[in-house]
């Protein structure tokens, strides 16, 4: 490559809007991390393995794709693991109570977006931090579940373990859940309301500034209340997928799932304090954790908790990142 | 008298303490058995120990504007080293001075990230938080390492009249107490959590005030993770301290600290781990499913929000100006 | 007083005798004030006169107590700002208040976006968003993120979005305060063509220069009254500085003024050579010895406040030397500046001065405490006698060393923050505006204990906007104008005239007096 190459491609760096700038890192460590397993690992580079990583992480998804919504804004929901494991709950007693499964889908996102919308309220209104309101949230939630059964509750419904077990074909023997499915709809979803809707600029707006936002006249209570509702029916319907991915229902069903999903917002390049970032790279966050979780499993002697001590690396590395990224504005 | 900040607090510590006392008549007894005492408030106080003291640290840090979420994971770390370390052979004392070490380095760690690059202190601490069990699992290589070490008991189990784990708690909130008034490192933290600018501009060395802080906290965090571990005779990675950041920061706040930073109140907290603990102890004893505390601790935490917001004081305050007559006349007369 | 013709349309707005009270104060009172399409109109005032206050009542921030405002003839009631977007009232703001996070397209047109089929339609908005930045000859890609563009720019496509709306009312709040010459001018020509094409055009600025450039009429505000309204063309510069601050002749005291018993040849306490900061003030020769006050001169945004955060350490400095005591310093923070015997009383009392939540005891012996380090505690009996020691000089109420600093009058609060400098014991005190906001009692103790610590020999810098007190405690001023210092009055020639002449002199040189 000779020195013309080499600042015409400069150039083209250079012209990138540098909001986009985490997103793409995001995706060079998510082609990173994937290579490096591919190199390492026979079998690894298979496009069943791709396609597990979505339907292994399809909750995880959908509940980043709500916590984009929160942490857009500035705010922050240490509510969605609870809510998540109570969605299970909820389910797996109306079904177990006779509910047909449609009645009971749809009392788990009803009572997840409504303690979403609660939370908003609280924050809103009375003018507590997100962080505690949602903290509280999420011992309520994890509490309710428990006020319902102790133990863990089977889901022998047959829609649901049909829904569960069911495949699509791909051809050459690849195959999707249903799931997988759901939780590219929500994102095309969100990402539909994001970018062309206003409220998904107010979104943005408040994030970036809220006090400018007020001043040009947005809704910006109805925005800060309503992430945190749209937040509350991402776990909800998180919650089902983890359900149909577990077929019980449990209370302790997703501990500390919250901080994956935050992990997983912030490494796809949001900025907590707001105004930045995208659902695509929440995404991609989400496939960086579970190319790592893929890559301790085929490393066979690796353990488990060496996927906590990776996240919490990379957390780190793209918050100084992102930092850095503060300390210069164009 | 309702006025007091500390009113509530007290009063929802006693209603506890009257509720158990009817549903549980012994609950009030005192035995004296080999030289120690036993029974329903004594228990209170040894299980309430751990998050006492990391509550302790969490004040500080939270008086300085800031938070500590990866007081749990650190805590299952001093418990990990410590049990491998005796499981390998050493002894006791060693083991907990190394545990220690491990932990104020990574105390150094949470305030470097704060202090010096200046990253909001929920997320600084949200690294370790997630990190740190891995670590912790790493340590113990995902075993549950169990230890019998007569010394190691003492920590978390031992009794010297009243049990050794709410001595030590008591003996670090009187002497940060202590610290903190009897020196001006009380004033100063205050000082750089109420107004960070002013205090800069004052002369205030708050970068290294915040740092020491987090130092701190990782301390108390480390000291707690020892009477856990040592209280089961075990170090399990994934359990111990599990959400008790959550428990001490609820203790905290009920306590009287602003979570905005600035004044704190250390018997505040003491009385908040305690209301915490008590409470626990009344779900037990009224028959609940003990792991739908939960509930009842998300009702505590949303009541004293809504009770310390500005804005319910407005809603239910008479509508008048607050101002004081002769700061008007002075206003003004300004131009 | 009025002596400016209105023009021969109907006003756009027309403001009746309007009164805006807060809690315990009253900001504005009966002020008529009228804007006629086609005009730019500028509003002055020194801090306090109303200005802001005014804007806000127009643009539906505040709601007027009493009078009236007319948009187009009909009275409106503004209840909040997008209700004055709605009416064709737009606002540009000092701080640029646009989303710095979004593109420039997507600020021009946030919350009325075209769209279709309930969607926003991209392709429309962009379209749209590049016809306003045309309409004000602006080149620039509206995809393109708002905060890849200086604030110049950013100030540019808040007019856009301005325009938007269809504005018939624009109203400027200090826009230029923080652009070049160069920004400034392209600024200008918008606003000209704005004009032209019969946009009325409300301008708030405290450049002298700027105002005389732009507008068609001035109207002057002070303390929440009106003054009178004005035409650039028949009021000289001295004239309308004069009205601004309210100097009423007759009225002055004695000026006592100290004879210069300094010796020849002593080391100044500080001395700044070329000390400058970029967007901040221009650099800047100052010696300042024992035992003399040295004022600072110069209209609101003149770098007076940003002057003083240089010499503190509080900003650090791009070119320039400072010395301290014969010895060269680069400071790194207020911290090391207070270890030379440097101090600085901020304006602002409340971000930058009080800890509110503690009390008047701790606040009293901040600084010093932070000086001696947090292992060295001053004892809570040196403290009480420091304390009561202060209470009793400056005449701090309540006497009451436990007082929570909140609960204080502004002017009591200010005694204190005072305190915590003077028992530092100093060698330069730097007080940026002490008296501001402070009763007339408190003013006047504030002023003696300044002559009395430089009879004592510290050295102070002494900022106000009040011509009259800088003249009045000084030994000699020192004029800022449009952040560059201007002149350096000594001795006899200080009169509140001259200090006068030296912030209006618009040939850039002044009266300078070498000293």
């Amino acid at each position: 490559m000779n020195v013309l190459d080499v600042r015409r491609v400069k150039d083209r760096v250079d012209r990138i809007p540098r909001r986009f700038l985490p997103v793409i890192a995001t995706f060079l460590v998510f082609v990173l991390t994937f290579g490096t397993g591919s190199v390492r690992y026979e079998g690894f580079a298979s496009p069943q393995v791709m396609t597990n990583l979505f339907v292994d992480n399809a909750f995880l998804i959908v509940l980043a794709v709500g916590m984009t919504f929160v942490i857009l804004t500035g705010g922050i929901d240490l509510s969605v693991g609870a809510v998540a494991a109570l969605s299970t709950m909820i389910a797996a007693a109306t079904l177990e109570a006779g509910w047909p499964p449609l009645a009971a889908a749809l009392a788990v996102l009803a009572s997840g977006t409504a303690l979403g919308l609660l939370m908003g309220l609280v924050i809103h209104f009375f003018d507590v931090q997100p962080f505690i309101v949602t903290l509280a949230g999420m011992f309520l939630a994890r509490g309710l579940c428990f006020l319902i059964s102790v133990e863990s509750v089977s889901i022998t419904d047959p829609v649901f373990r049909e829904l569960a077990t069911g495949t699509i074909s791909l051809g050459e023997g690849v195959t999707l859940t249903y799931s997988v499915l759901i939780a590219l709809a929500v994102v095309l979803v969100a990402v539909y309301v994001l970018h062309l809707t206003r409220f998904g600029r107010t979104v943005y707006a408040v994030g970036g500034s809220e006090s400018s936002a007020r001043l040009m006249g947005l809704p910006t209570g109805r925005v800060r209340v309503g992430v945190y509702a749209v937040s509350g029916f991402c776990s909800a319907l998180g919650g089902l997928l983890f359900s149909l991915y577990m077929l019980s229902g449990y209370g302790l069903h997703g501990v500390g799932m919250e901080l994956d999903v935050i992990a997983a917002v912030v490494i796809g390049g949001t900025l907590l304090s707001g105004g930045v970032g995208y659902v695509a790279g929440s995404v991609a966050g989400v496939l960086v954790l579970g190319t790592v979780q893929t890559i301790i499993s085929f490393e066979g002697t690796l353990s488990s908790w060496w996927t906590k001590i990776v996240i919490g690396v990379l957390l780190l590395v793209f918050i100084i990142f992102q930092r850095m990224m503060m300390r210069r504005p164009g | 008298m309702t006025r007091h900040p500390l009113f509530w607090p007290v009063a929802a510590l006693v209603g506890l303490i009257v509720l158990n006392a009817v549903v549980n008549p012994s609950f009030l007894e005192v035995r004296i058995q080999n030289g120690a005492l036993y029974g329903g408030v004594v228990d209170i106080l040894r299980n309430g120990a751990p998050t006492l003291l990391i509550a302790v640290g969490m004040t500080l840090v939270i008086a300085t504007r800031g938070i500590d979420l990866s007081v749990g994971a650190v805590a299952a770390i001093a418990g990990a080293i410590a049990c491998s370390w005796i499981a390998a052979g050493g002894d006791a004392p060693t083991a907990m001075l190394l545990a220690l070490a491990v932990c104020v380095l990574l105390g150094l760690w949470n305030g470097f990230l704060v202090s010096v690059v200046g990253i909001q202190p929920i997320i600084a601490t949200l690294v370790l938080m997630t990190a740190g069990r891995g670590g912790a699992m790493l340590v113990t290589e995902g075993q549950i390492i169990t230890v019998d070490d007569p010394v190691y008991r003492q920590i978390g189990a031992g009794f010297v009249v009243l049990p050794i784990a709410i001595l030590i708690s008591l003996g670090v909130l009187l002497a940060v107490a202590a610290l903190t008034r009897g020196t001006a490192l009380g004033m100063l933290v205050e000082s750089v959590g109420t107004n960070p600018r002013a205090s800069r501009l004052a002369g205030v060395r708050s970068r290294r005030i915040v740092w020491t802080v987090y130092v701190f906290a990782g301390l108390c965090a480390g000291v707690a993770g020892l009477m856990i571990s040592s209280n089961v005779n075990a170090a399990d990675a994934n359990n111990a301290g599990l959400w008790i950041e959550m428990d001490a920061i609820l203790a905290v706040v009920i306590g009287g600290t602003s979570l905005a930073g600035g004044r704190y109140s250390l018997t505040g907290t003491l009385v908040g781990a305690l209301v915490i603990q008590t409470l626990t102890t009344t779900v037990y004893s009224i028959g609940v499913p003990p792991d739908a505390i939960l509930v009842f601790k998300a009702v505590v935490v949303i009541a004293v929000c809504l009770l310390q917001s500005p804005r319910t004081s407005e809603l239910f305050r008479p509508r008048r100006r607050a101002e004081p007559a002769d700061t008007r006349a002075q206003e003004v007369a300004a131009p | 007083m009025t002596d400016s013709p209105a023009p021969p349309t109907d006003p756009v707005v027309d403001i009746r005798g309007i009164t805006v009270d807060f809690p315990g104060v009253r900001a504005l009172s009966g002020v008529d004030f009228q804007l006629f399409p086609g005009e730019v109109h500028a509003l002055m005032g020194e801090n306090g006169a109303g200005k802001s206050t005014l804007i806000k009542a127009l643009t539906g921030v505040h709601r007027p107590t009493a009078g009236e405002i007319r948009l187009h003839g009909e009275r409106v009631e503004f209840t909040a700002p997008v209700q004055a977007q709605n009416a064709g009232i737009s606002t540009v703001y000092q701080e640029v208040n646009l989303c710095p996070n979004l593109s420039v397209a997507e600020n021009i047109l946030l919350g009325r976006e075209p769209r279709r089929l309930g969607a926003i339609d991209t392709r429309a908005c962009r379209a749209r968003a590049a016809r306003l930045l045309e309409r004000i000859g602006l080149s620039i890609d509206p995809g393109s993120g708002l905060d890849s563009h200086p604030i110049a720019v950013q100030q540019l496509v808040a007019i856009a979005r301005a325009l938007a709306v269809d504005a018939r009312v624009l109203v400027l709040d200090e826009p230029t305060s923080s652009l070049d010459t160069d920004e400034v001018a392209e600024l200008f020509r918008i606003v000209r063509q704005l004009r032209d094409e019969g946009v009325a055009i409300l301008f708030v600025s405290h450049f002298l220069e700027q105002v005389y450039e732009i507008a068609d009429r001035m109207t002057v505000l002070r303390n929440g009254a009106l003054v009178g309204e004005y035409l650039p063309s028949r009021t000289d510069r001295l004239e309308l500085v004069s009205v601004m601050l309210g100097r009423e002749l007759g009225v002055l005291e004695e000026v006592e003024r100290r004879s210069e018993d300094r010796a020849p040849g002593t080391e100044p306490v500080l001395t700044a050579h070329g000390l400058g900061r970029s967007g901040s003030i221009a650099p800047f020769d100052l010696e300042i010895h024992a035992g003399e006050v040295v004022g600072l001169a110069g209209l609101l945004g003149s770098g007076r406040t940003e002057m003083a955060r240089l010499l503190f350490g509080a900003d650090r400095a791009d070119t320039g030397t400072l010395s301290v005591g014969g010895r060269t310093v680069r400071p790194r923070g207020p911290r090391s500046m207070i270890a030379r015997g440097v101090a600085l009383c901020s304006e602002d009392r409340k971000a930058e001065g009080l800890i509110a939540d503690l009390t008047v005891r701790d606040n009293l012996i901040l600084a010093l405490q932070a000086a001696r380090g947090w292992m060295r505690p001053v004892s809570r009996r040196a403290a009480d006698a420091l304390v009561a020691e202060y209470i009793d000089k400056l005449d701090i109420r309540p006497a009451d060393p436990g007082a929570v600093m909140s609960t204080l009058s502004g002017g009591n609060q200010q005694k204190v923050l005072l305190a915590r400098w003077l028992v530092t014991q100093p060698d330069l005190l730097i007080l940026d505006e002490p008296t501001r906001g402070i009763d007339v009692g408190a003013k006047a103790q504030i002023q003696k204990v300044v002559a009395d610590l430089a009879a004592d020999g510290m050295a102070v810098l002494f900022i106000s906007a009040e011509l009259e007190e800088v003249v009045r405690v000084s030994d000699r001023v020192v004029v800022l104008r449009d952040r560059h210092k201007t002149a350096e009055l000594t001795g006899d020639a200080i009169s509140v005239d001259d200090v006068m002449g030296a912030i209006a002199a618009h040939d850039g040189q002044g009266t300078a007096v070498a000293s």
